[in-house]
């Protein structure tokens, strides 16, 4: 069951419990245990909402920074991505396999807002060796939906 | 001028779900959820798209063999054999213009025309076999399921039925637009009068991969059936293929070779981009068909949980994407409630004498469509329940 709510909720966690019961063919309360337990566990690590920002007056830049570091002896990379992480503007740290160590995703007012974190904070500190940013210029599909695509039934609407 | 025409078409009637089109249609109006559509809501996952665009880009433009490509009707075999421990060689199937072709050729190629043999026709059902039948020159003879059976054919029924003149039996399981299904015991039971009277079987089976009980059971699977049986399946409803016309039939080698012959002088050979495409269906497509079944089968416990909370009649249906409520407490027939709850509560449903008269004081509400979609229109049908219920005091 839980699985099976997971993959309902990733796309809609607006669906109602009593409509995720009957889906599912189990009771509400079920339902309800059965999410609060995940979100004690950090299953489920939060309820998000899918925007796209070009749509509206805000003015967003995001950022990839591709990030070559030394690891920390016994600590490895978890140190200096604990460091990284604690920014605000950053959204999202990965490590990666490959040529650099760590991908972070950054969103900023403008590019001067994002360079300045780049070169003032980033670059600056010590066990990071490089830096390449990559601005996103747009987003086509985030979250596995495709942004500016109504969604239109091209089917009949009666067929046998 | 002499009439062009042929009494025999003439005298076939237009579907009822033309009909019904034609008034959703004429309405043209966005706010009209309809419920009424007979094919997935899908697409069909891109990796079997692709497939069939990469075929195209090195240049696989020309007819195949008649039968198919020899590589499409060995991966069908290997289906059979792993989903319903079926087996067929190759040279027992033929790949056909959807499900629909191999109705019609199997049909053609097992009947004497005009020699009143008579095919067996459980309804409701879809709607071509009856003028299929008609076509190929045999009489149809419809049998009229029960409610009370779950829409399930029973032995008695079949053997009522049954006269000197029978000759093939037209088995609709999972069915459109009940949502019956036929298990192992009820097999059993019909492949026992079907051996008595050595009557033929085509067995359309083309929802088989959307039943959500146990897995689907063929009359195949019945010792003595497969060698008297013409089996259709496809890829329309299990891969969300409906546009690329692709379906097969697997039968004993004599029927099947004389089928092949009405192909080939009709179609010549199936569309050969959607057989590259199919290939890849049942190579790597287990998993889509999966996660489709799944979506189908939460959507489905949504309506029947929405149709018991409104208190409308309705048996729980175990097969196809179609649930098939029961309106006989608002004394008004299938059509009028259609046309109201259309007119009314803009919600276009098909009503069950589409598909057989038997289908009367029953509505087919296909469930492939999103849950949100659902959610709107299970508002507007207790909305209008209520309102009938009103109206009736």
């Amino acid at each position: 069951m839980r699985e099976k709510i997971l993959s309902i909720i990733e796309k809609n966690c607006r669906i109602e419990v009593k409509e995720l019961a009957a889906m599912l063919g189990v009771t509400e309360v079920d339902i309800m245990n059965e999410m609060e337990q995940m979100e004690k566990e950090g299953v489920i690590c939060g309820y998000h909402t899918l925007i796209d920002w070009e749509k509206t007056s805000v003015d967003k830049v995001n950022a990839l920074i591709e990030v070559r570091v030394t690891p920390q002896r016994g600590r490895g990379f978890d140190s200096i991505a604990e460091r990284i992480y604690n920014y605000p503007e950053v959204h999202a740290v990965y490590l990666i396999s490959g040529g650099y160590d760590l991908l972070i995703s950054l969103e900023g007012k403008s590019l001067k807002e994002i360079s300045n974190f780049v070169s003032d904070k980033l670059s600056a500190l010590d066990s990071v060796l490089s830096t390449a940013t990559h601005f996103i210029l747009k987003k086509y599909k985030d979250h596995g939906t495709i942004l500016g695509k109504q969604e239109i039934d091209e089917r009949m609407q009666v067929t046998p | 001028m002499r009439n062009p025409l042929s009494d025999t078409i003439i005298n076939i009637k237009p579907s009822g779900i033309r009909k019904f089109f034609d008034i959703v249609s004429e309405m043209n109006d966005p706010d009209v959820v309809s419920l009424g559509v007979g094919e997935p809501d899908f697409e069909t996952p891109w990796h079997i798209r692709d497939e069939g665009i990469y075929s195209l880009e090195k240049g696989k433009t020309f007819y195949t063999a008649n039968s198919g490509l020899k590589e499409l009707r060995v991966e069908i075999c290997n289906y059979l054999k792993r989903r319903y421990q079926l087996t067929y060689d190759y040279t027992e199937t033929l790949v056909t213009v959807g499900g629909s072709e191999a109705i019609d050729i199997a049909l053609r190629a097992m009947i004497n025309p005009g020699e009143g043999e008579e095919v067996l026709i459980p309804q409701p059902s879809y709607v071509s076999y009856e003028p299929c039948a008609i076509l190929a020159g045999a009489k149809p003879v419809i049998i009229e399921l029960k409610h009370e059976n779950q829409f399930r054919l029973t032995a008695q029924e079949l053997e009522d039925a049954i006269t000197d003149k029978t000759k093939i039996l037209i088995l609709p399981f999972p069915n459109n637009p009940t949502g019956a299904i036929m298990e192992k015991e009820d097999l059993e039971a019909i492949a026992k009068v079907i051996e008595k009277h050595d009557i033929f079987v085509i067995s359309d089976e083309i929802y088989s991969e959307l039943c959500y009980t146990d897995n689907h059971v063929s009359i195949c699977n019945i010792p003595g059936m497969q060698e008297r049986t013409v089996l259709i399946n496809g890829f329309s409803k299990s891969y969300a293929m409906t546009g690329w016309r692709l379906g097969y039939a697997c039968g004993p080698k004599e029927i099947i070779a004389q089928m092949t012959k009405i192909h080939q002088f009709c179609i010549m050979c199936a569309p050969t981009t959607s057989q590259y495409a199919a290939v890849d269906a049942l190579k790597n497509g287990d998993e889509d068909v999966a996660h489709m079944r799944e979506s189908y089968d939460q959507r489905r416990r949504y309506l029947v949980h929405a149709f018991k909370e409104m208190g409308l009649e309705c048996f729980e249906p175990f097969g196809a994407f179609y649930i098939f409520p029961c309106i006989k407490e608002f004394g008004m027939t299938s059509d009028e409630f259609a046309n109201r709850f259309l007119q009314e509560e803009k919600v276009a449903v098909v009503p069950g004498t589409a598909f057989g008269d038997c289908g009367e004081g029953f509505l087919r509400i296909s469930y492939a469509y999103s849950i949100e979609k659902l959610k709107i229109a299970m508002g507007r049908l207790s909305r209008f329940v209520t309102k009938l219920r009103e109206e009736k005091k």
